[in-house]
């Protein structure tokens, strides 16, 4: 009994082991890895990741799948830059309404959250298939995004909203202090709250959920819109690190966040998986991205050893899964 | 023609087997029975090299054999028509039958024609007209169920292991098997017949095996025992027999439908037609029906999972409304289904007990906001108790306990919510003689308790057993009502069968 329990252990162990190990040969092979520069550094690129992954990880438990969050991120940045270079025109009165970096930044969310919930409303009322719902939606919040930008990059956006994504507290970059806040909420909500439970009994199976009275719609719903949330407040992060809205940002980011997810050892068949197994999930990503790029391997080879990681922490997650049955 | 010899077969250390020696001689029908857990599947997949793994012999034809597989078993000759349907639904009938085993033309390509007439004609001999195009999909359970025996039949085997082939199908198509059965035997083939049904059994077998916690009880003849013989060897005791008591029945209406209907959601014509009862609080009422005769969609009308019905009324606990719109507003109301598929509707095989039967009542475990560990781990605790639960922990996850202790989950998980009416549709499928009888107690309790309750059952003993009054469906349509003393399996089978 206690030899199985260790080995559990053990397991659960596994993906920080192989993140040690990771650091340990990056380490070997450049200098430049374990600075104090670096490593934060790293630590703020992955913040972005995080906080859509986290989203992602939600989505997943339930069964679903999001490729819009990239978009969205770049929809919800544009219309934060936006609102704070220019403020807002109100149609029929001809005035300039201006926002404070609060409120941008509150709108930017909230677009994210609408694009999210118009995804959960055509999941679950159209009962479109979530990867041909969420894909669409991919290509239609980047044209959104490109109408509203008409393809230019806004940028000027003011220093106490530069200041989000470059600037430190305590010590620490304020994006890191705002992915944790997301990871402890997240936690949080899925370990101690009636919805998270219900997004793990709807993911593992949806039809008992529902003839145990809960309101699946409405659960997945809010998860939609949740993930369109955390893509925005991601979009907010990069929006403001580069102090500038690039009409063309998170391209790609989906397939990161998803892969944090994967790795991190939620099934992408619902019903099972933990949130901070996507954070850890995101570092090794964020890690190999650094050490890829620091050992000087062609960006070319970076994709396929990014692939490799992937199917690998999939495999292994696997033949674990397997055996405990 | 395969006899075994001390075969023994350990999962972790529990032995699952036991020293089991058993002949199974040719040209005879053997009933295999004993209760949930007995080692029944774990003998059966040993058989049919699903397990390769074991201690012991088994001679197959005078020689020791070993298979590497279900399929060398199957090429030598031994096939096993399992309890669950392995039929991929978009393909049809045919290729469904020749999955894996496909005849080809000369050319290598599929020989479709062929096919065709092989397929023809072994449905033929299970007596089912069927449109062989037709993707599985559209096909009634029973008719799958069919397919699945087709299947087995396509492979000439010597030796035909049969898992409760008649859990999903009707009268008629059980008469089909029957026949089936027969001409196997005379063909000098070992028949393998697992079931909980003890007519069917004492109507099939030549031969009875029983087995009790991993090891034979008594293999001998069928003609020498009675049904309560084979059951008290089964369970190790006797059961005994219940005395109904009805002055836990009321005259206090707490469901009331009148003339319910429901349309077909896909077909033209009615699901239900025309339904009208009532039940009374502390009533069980049993709801008996052939397949397809709508009991399943009666229940499920009436917890919101169906629809508006295109008419009818509908009172509940004495308050006049209109029918439940989702099942959500039925558990807020007090009326609780218990569904007939536990592990496809009534669990989450992947959480534990715990989350399982907490599931339905998770608003009242909270504190503000936040789940409430300990109030859900009393709640848990003590139905775990009431229910007589066999579980190592309430942490344990649903899909490792046996079919009897997963219904109960189920039942708590709805009993948790306090139904002023308990459905239940199937509530015994599939599980041993003994979990059935604490089943039973388990409604009886709780109709006592006040609950009405409906029980919908295609056995018509277990109806017997518990029912205080009995609907008889046919086609959407209640044909009869019988008082439980009144009814006798004659008269209520006849209210079942269409008209001719």
């Amino acid at each position: 009994m206690s030899m199985t329990s260790y080995k559990k252990q053990l397991q659960q162990l596994q993906p920080l082991i192989a993140l040690f190990l990771l650091c340990l040969i990056i380490a070997i092979f450049s200098d430049r890895f374990m600075t104090v520069t670096n490593l934060w550094n790293v630590m703020r690129q992955i913040s972005v990741n995080i906080c859509i992954a986290v989203g992602m990880t939600l989505v997943i438990i339930s069964a679903g799948i999001d490729l819009s969050v990239g978009s969205v991120l770049a929809f919800a940045g544009a219309v934060t830059a936006s609102f704070l270079s220019m403020g807002m025109e109100l149609p029929f009165f001809g005035v300039y309404v201006g926002f404070t970096t609060l409120g941008a930044i509150l709108m930017g969310i909230t677009m994210g959250g609408v694009l999210g919930l118009v995804n959960g409303w055509v999941i679950t009322y159209f009962k479109v298939q979530p990867f041909v719902a969420t894909l669409a939606m991919l290509t239609i919040a980047r044209g959104l995004t490109m109408l509203w930008t008409q393809g230019y990059p806004i940028s000027s956006l003011g220093a106490p909203f530069a200041h989000l994504g470059t600037g430190w507290f305590l010590g620490v970059p304020i994006p890191v202090w705002i992915a944790a806040i997301v990871t402890v909420l997240a936690v949080f909500v899925m370990r101690k709250t009636r919805f998270g439970r219900y997004i793990y009994a709807i993911g593992g199976n949806e039809r008992a959920a529902r003839l145990s009275g809960i309101k699946v719609n409405q659960v997945k719903t809010l998860v939609y819109m949740l993930a369109g949330m955390l893509a925005a407040v991601g979009g907010i992060l990069v929006t403001s690190r580069l102090d500038s809205a690039q009409p063309n940002a998170g391209m790609g980011y989906e397939l990161d966040a998803i892969a944090a997810v994967v790795i991190g050892g939620t099934s992408l068949s619902g019903g099972r998986g933990l949130i901070m197994g996507t954070v850890l999930g995101a570092v090794i990503i964020g890690v190999l991205n650094n050490g890829l790029v620091l050992l000087g391997v062609s960006p070319f080879w970076q994709q396929v050893v990014k692939g490799m990681v992937i199917l690998i922490a999939v495999i292994i997650d696997r033949s674990q899964h397997k055996e405990k049955k | 023609m395969v006899s075994l010899r001390n075969i023994t077969k350990q999962f972790n250390g529990v032995y699952a087997l036991r020293d089991v020696n058993i002949e199974f001689p040719p040209a005879k029908v053997i009933a295999l029975v004993g209760e949930n857990g007995a080692g029944k599947s774990t003998l059966m997949n040993i058989l049919s090299g699903v397990y390769p793994d074991y201690e012991g012999e088994l001679m197959y034809k005078g020689e020791v054999v070993q298979f590497q597989g279900p399929r060398d078993a199957q090429d030598r000759g031994i096939t096993i028509i399992h309890q669950e349907l392995n039929l991929i639904p978009y393909l049809s009938v045919v290729e469904n039958i020749f999955l894996g085993r496909e005849l080809m033309t000369p050319w290598g390509a599929l020989d479709t024609p062929k096919m065709k007439n092989v397929a023809k004609e072994l449905l033929s001999r299970l007596k089912l007209a069927l449109d062989l195009d037709a993707p599985v999909s559209q096909l009634k359970v029973g008719e799958c169920q069919l397919i699945e025996i087709a299947k087995a039949l396509l492979v000439e085997s010597d030796v035909v292991i049969m898992d409760e082939p008649t859990s999903a199908i009707s009268e008629s198509e059980v008469c089909a098997l029957y026949d089936i059965i027969a001409d196997l035997k005379a063909s000098g083939k070992t028949v393998v017949y697992i079931s909980h049904k003890m007519k069917e059994l004492f109507t099939l077998a030549d031969e009875y095996v029983v087995l009790r916690d991993g090891q034979v009880v008594k293999q001998g003849v069928m003609a020498e025992v009675d049904e309560q013989q084979l059951v008290n060897m089964m369970v190790g005791r006797a059961l005994a027999e219940r005395v109904k008591c009805q002055d836990r029945i009321t005259d206090a209406t707490v469901l009331h439908v009148n003339n319910l209907s429901l349309t077909h959601p896909v077909k033209e014509g009615l699901l239900l037609e025309n339904l009208s009862f009532d039940l009374c609080k502390g009533e069980i009422l049993g709801v008996f029906g052939l397949m397809g005769a709508g009991r399943t969609e009666l229940l499920e009308t009436l917890f919101g999972l169906r629809g508006k019905p295109s008419s009818g009324s509908f009172s509940f606990d004495e308050q006049d409304m209109a029918f439940f719109t989702s099942p959500n507003q039925a558990l807020r109301y007090g009326l609780a289904l218990v569904p007939e598929d536990r592990k496809g509707d009534g669990l989450v095989l992947g959480m534990n007990v715990r989350a399982n039967l907490s599931l339905s009542v998770l608003s009242s475990l909270e504190n503000l906001g936040v789940l409430a560990d300990v109030q859900e781990k009393e709640l848990c605790q003590q139905y775990v108790e009431r229910l007589r639960i066999k579980t190592a922990t309430d942490q344990q996850y649903v899909g490792n306990l046996s079919g009897g202790n997963q219904q109960k989950v189920v039942l708590a998980k709805y009993l948790a919510t306090k139904p002023k009416v308990l459905m239940l549709d199937e509530p015994t499928r599939g599980i041993d003689v003994y979990a059935k009888q604490e089943i039973y107690d388990l409604i009886r309790e709780q109709a006592a308790l006040g609950l009405g309750v409906m029980v919908v059952s295609s056995e018509l003993p277990e109806l017997f057993a518990i029912a205080d009054r009995i609907l008889v469906m046919c086609d959407g349509r209640i044909t009869k009502q019988f008082k439980t003393e009144e009814a006798t399996e004659e008269t209520i089978l006849q209210a079942a069968l269409p008209d001719q």
